[in-house]
């Protein structure tokens, strides 16, 4: 009996958290990383709603540049949710899922690093590469550093809400739907703030004030989503 | 050891109005193998999903130690391997890869030697196979050496043997044994008979079946 595990308590848990976090985003970000077709999906999504644009609007540089910061918004926010669905789907189907539950391990955890691993392959990624797009939209200058920070501010945030849909719905046998329209009103003021900053950077008007409320809502969703997230997770099993 | 480590109280389930057991009483002492029967679709992998924590759609009581498991979720799951019927293994990675990953989910299983846990399960050579190229009994392997490596108290096993070739299932049987011989309770299910693992005691879900 005496070589059987019983709970050694807080302190020795508190050595485990980092490690699980650690371990759980290597794992999420390299099993993204061996399945590239879904890695380059937002990205290509993005590059193509943006280049559609101009062709199907209006070709002219005046026009365009006023339509780029909601535009790239728009296009980012829609790329996020495409690939949201993916989050818990796969570890739903073969079982990973019901591993993770029952770890003793705090859940919190696990879900903030695999959130933060599925943001640094899309919402990091689009941040990235979002300057370059927006030179075909004609955006000013002035209005890249509103749209980087913007993005790197306001991307975690889409990711962390659009995990609860995720989990929400990974029980259904088709949640694609579904998870649009639960997550679309949470996604809605980001997208304002985020526009808007990138907007005002564009007009020389300060940004500071948007970004400061896009970091409030990441604060916001840092805190709570992973709780919320956690708590989908398990219903979605348990049903 | 007076103390049973899991009791279950007046469990009831049901499931799409069929009801698949009422007023189901058992415990599960330490050193003890419960062995869960009944026909297919009598209930026994829910039995398994209420007893683990991972379906709350039950009514009556769950204790563990004596405590109620609400009050000692986190406790519980610390001491309780569970395999459940998708082994849970991640076809992009590699076996070592996997179980790594267990390692840290799970402080119940040693941080002791992996490769000598894939090669109990068989699995020599093949660490750095992707699980996608290993066959379904291999994959199922994968998730089996967690046994090896687990120091939970508690394991619960759903189906542990299917796809597993007949030197396989000898093997899981003895580590069984050995489990229970330090004092480690097993519930499981399996078509399969058991012969190499001592005393089973089993719970029959047939008879709890009603139609109402």
């Amino acid at each position: 009996m005496s070589d059987l595990y019983t709970n050694s308590g807080p302190v020795a848990g508190q050595l485990h958290i980092g490690r699980l976090f650690v371990a759980t985003l290597r794992r999420d970000l390299m099993l993204s990383l061996r399945r590239k077709s879904e890695l380059v999906n937002p990205l290509i999504f993005f590059l193509m709603v943006i280049t559609l644009f101009p062709l199907g609007v209006s070709p002219e540089s005046g026009f365009l540049s006023q339509l780029a910061p909601g535009v790239l918004w728009v296009a980012a926010l829609l790329a996020t949710l495409l690939s949201m669905d993916a989050l818990f789907r796969s570890d739903f189907e073969d079982g990973s899922l019901e591993q993770l539950l029952l770890s003793p391990q705090p859940l919190y955890v696990v879900v903030l690093a695999k959130v933060l691993a599925h943001w640094s392959l899309t919402g990091l990624a689009l941040t990235l590469v979002a300057p370059l797009i927006a030179v075909m939209l004609f955006l000013p200058a002035q209005g890249m550093p509103g749209l980087l920070l913007s993005l790197l501010l306001g991307t975690p945030t889409l990711s962390l809400f659009g995990a609860i849909g995720a989990a929400l719905t990974v029980g259904l046998r088709k949640g694609g739907v579904l998870i649009s329209l639960l997550v679309l009103p949470l996604y809605i003021p980001v997208l304002i703030f985020g526009s808007a900053a990138v907007q005002a950077a564009v007009t020389g008007l300060p940004v500071a004030g948007h970004l400061a409320l896009l970091g409030a809502l990441l604060a916001f969703g840092l805190v709570l989503a992973p709780l919320a997230i956690g708590a989908a997770l398990r219903i979605s099993v348990s049903g | 050891m007076s103390e049973p480590l899991l009791k279950a109280e007046k469990l009831f389930c049901e499931r799409d109005d069929r009801v698949l057991f009422d007023g189901l009483t058992f415990s599960v002492a330490a050193g003890e193998i419960v062995q869960i029967e009944g026909a297919n679709g009598s209930g026994k992998t829910t039995l398994l999903r209420i007893l683990s924590g991972l379906s709350r759609n039950y009514e009556g009581c769950l204790y563990w130690r004596g405590e109620a498991m609400e009050q000692v979720a986190e406790q519980y799951r610390s001491e309780l391997l569970f395999f459940g019927h998708q082994p849970g293994v991640k076809a992009l990675l590699t076996p070592e890869e996997n179980l790594r990953w267990y390692q840290a989910l799970h402080p119940s299983l040693e941080r002791g030697d992996l490769r000598f846990a894939l090669e109990q399960v068989g699995l020599r050579g093949f660490e750095d196979v992707p699980c996608h190229m290993l066959s379904a009994g291999q994959n199922r392997r994968v998730s089996l050496a967690r046994l090896y490596l687990s120091k939970a108290p508690l394991w619960i096993l759903d189906e542990p043997f299917t796809a597993i070739d007949k030197r396989g299932v000898a093997a899981k049987e003895a580590l069984i044994r050995q489990h229970v011989d330090r004092g480690g309770s097993v519930i499981l299910t399996t078509h399969q008979e058991l012969t190499a693992v001592g005393a089973v005691r089993s719970i029959n879900l047939d008879d709890q079946e009603g139609t109402r």
